[in-house]
């Protein structure tokens, strides 16, 4: 019996086992997945916490009941991967040899790495990016008066990009809706030289934030956070002062890449942006956030790049060439608050357009454009992710590979 | 008064050469002044040169990560040779296009 190995049961994990569960002889085949937490977080979830639209127990499921009976489930911690060897070794010291691994271990904040961040840590310094900070957040908000409120984002990647501005989006909405808008200051601060740096969506988003009256402080990079002064500090010695502080920590890979070897500096494992095969190991395949190929971290990226992964496996089993080919395709919608959203579609090479998606001219979704039914496809979305997604099952009209399809090209909006 | 190598060529609206083959070391030394850096030392060629070699491999401008990671020097190093914004700065100067995120 041959042994498949997954490292992770998060999006990219689960759905790969349940592919592996059909395509792999279980005769021939042991399918094994490993995850060190028994429940499974809806994350896109995570952002409607602080606002009261979501509580932590709408967003979330057991992970053994969204995985195939044939495989087998082991609730541990990873304490190290041996790729060179095919082994890896769990917490408590049981050893999984493997034929295939797909690592779906993920990417993670890491809020030590900024001096001072804990210092007011889910006091007046918060995450949202985990349930308990997200919860934190939303107790925090119930009596809040006014004030500064200052979001940071450390460093990028990040996992979820867009998550900042729909956060800010959403608070703008939330002030108003509690008649306080007028005592909050709202304030981004990010490392990017803007909110918005492709140019078609500079030029087609830009107003936005100033409509909504959030002042952007671009190129701001995080040296420590001083909650005395309630100051965060960048490298070059600019101080943007704060009465909240929601903070994007570092992110970084799971802990044990870094252990084992196997990651960048920021714990991201080398894989081939293509084939989603690892640079190093042929047996070894990432799916999601825990690699380093060049377009977002994000759940509708871990989907788009499931069929190839899949295929690629198969092929690599077969000895045959691998053939399937990712683009780096992601859809991500944006909220904007006030029951609207933004949907965007890009990949390695074209970024985001216009036009309508899925299909050209009836949509139903605007792309780069806010609308109400872009806003009800986000929250309808969280009934696809648990049982149509997650399962590895296909959207209809929605391809792996994506689409120019209802899009306006960059020329025609130039001249426009 | 501009200096004479930089009027040939092009720059967008925020300073980035539009025609990255037209790069040259002369060009760079012209960039960084009008950056606010009179001179560029060794230690500023050697970032420059880094960032042009990641630039070719990877078609994009290297984070300030991939640069403290890459040539072995602290974030506050880098500011210090490249003030307020180096990614951008250095972007600039070694003729590379600016740091983008995904929107």
């Amino acid at each position: 019996m041959k042994t498949f190995l997954i490292l992770g049961a998060g999006t990219g994990g689960t759905m790969v086992a349940n592919k592996m569960a059909d395509a792999l002889d279980p005769q021939e085949w042991r399918i094994i997945i490993v995850d060190k937490d028994q429940m499974h977080y809806y994350q896109p979830g995570f952002l409607f916490i602080p606002f009261g639209i979501y509580r932590p127990e709408d967003i979330v499921k057991p992970k053994r009941n969204l995985l195939p009976k044939r495989v087998e489930v082991i609730f541990d911690d990873i304490e190290l991967i041996e790729p060179d060897k095919n082994k890896v070794t769990l917490l408590d010291k049981k050893t999984i040899n493997y034929d295939y691994l797909v690592i779906a271990t993920g990417s993670y904040i890491y809020p030590d790495e900024t001096p001072g961040l804990r210092d007011g840590w889910h006091k007046n310094i918060f995450d949202f990016y985990t349930p308990a900070g997200a919860a934190k957040l939303y107790q925090f908000l119930e009596t809040w008066q006014g004030g500064r409120f200052v979001l940071n984002v450390t460093e990028m990647p990040i996992k979820c990009p867009v998550a900042p501005l729909e956060f800010m989006m959403l608070a703008d909405w939330f002030f108003q809706m509690r008649g306080i808008r007028n005592k909050v200051e709202l304030v981004y601060a990010t490392p990017l030289p803007g909110a918005f740096t492709k140019p078609v969506c500079s030029t087609m988003l830009a107003g936005v934030l100033k409509t909504k009256n959030i002042t952007v402080h671009p190129e701001f990079n995080i040296m420590e956070v001083d909650n005395n002064k309630q100051v965060i500090r960048s490298y070059d010695e600019t101080e943007v002062p704060y009465d909240v502080l929601v903070s994007i920590p570092l992110n970084k890979g799971a802990e044990v890449i870094k252990h084992s070897g196997m990651g960048d500096s920021l714990n991201f494992i080398p894989t081939n942006k293509t084939t989603l095969q690892s640079e190093k190991w042929q047996n070894v395949f990432i799916i999601g956030d825990a690699g380093n190929v060049p377009t977002s971290k994000a759940g509708s990226v871990v989907h788009f790049m499931l069929d190839i992964l899949v295929e690629n496996i198969l092929s690599h089993m077969k000895g045959q060439e691998m053939r399937a080919a990712f683009d780096g395709h992601a859809n991500c919608y944006i909220e904007t608050g006030f029951n609207k959203a933004v949907l965007i579609d890009f990949n390695y090479e074209i970024e985001p357009l216009p036009g309508t998606f899925p299909l050209p001219g009836v949509g139903p979704f605007t792309l780069l454009g806010e609308s109400v039914v872009n806003h009800w496809g986000k929250l309808a979305f969280k009934w696809i992710y648990w049982n149509i997604l997650l399962k590895g099952l296909d959207i209809p009209t929605v391809h792996s590979h994506m689409s120019m399809s209802g899009k306006k090209p960059v020329p025609a909006i130039i001249n426009s | 008064m501009v200096a004479p190598a930089l009027t040939a060529v092009k720059f967008d609206t925020e300073g980035f050469m539009i025609d990255k083959s037209q790069w040259t070391r002369e060009l760079a030394v012209e960039i960084a002044r009008q950056e606010g850096i009179e001179t560029l030392t060794d230690e500023h060629w050697r970032i420059i040169d880094f960032c042009r070699k990641t630039g070719e491999q990877t078609g994009k401008s290297p984070t300030l990560r991939n640069i403290t990671d890459g040539i072995g020097i602290s974030t506050k190093e880098l500011f210090s040779l490249f003030p307020k914004g180096p990614a951008k700065k250095v972007a600039k100067i070694a003729g590379l296009g600016k740091p983008e995120g995904c929107v």
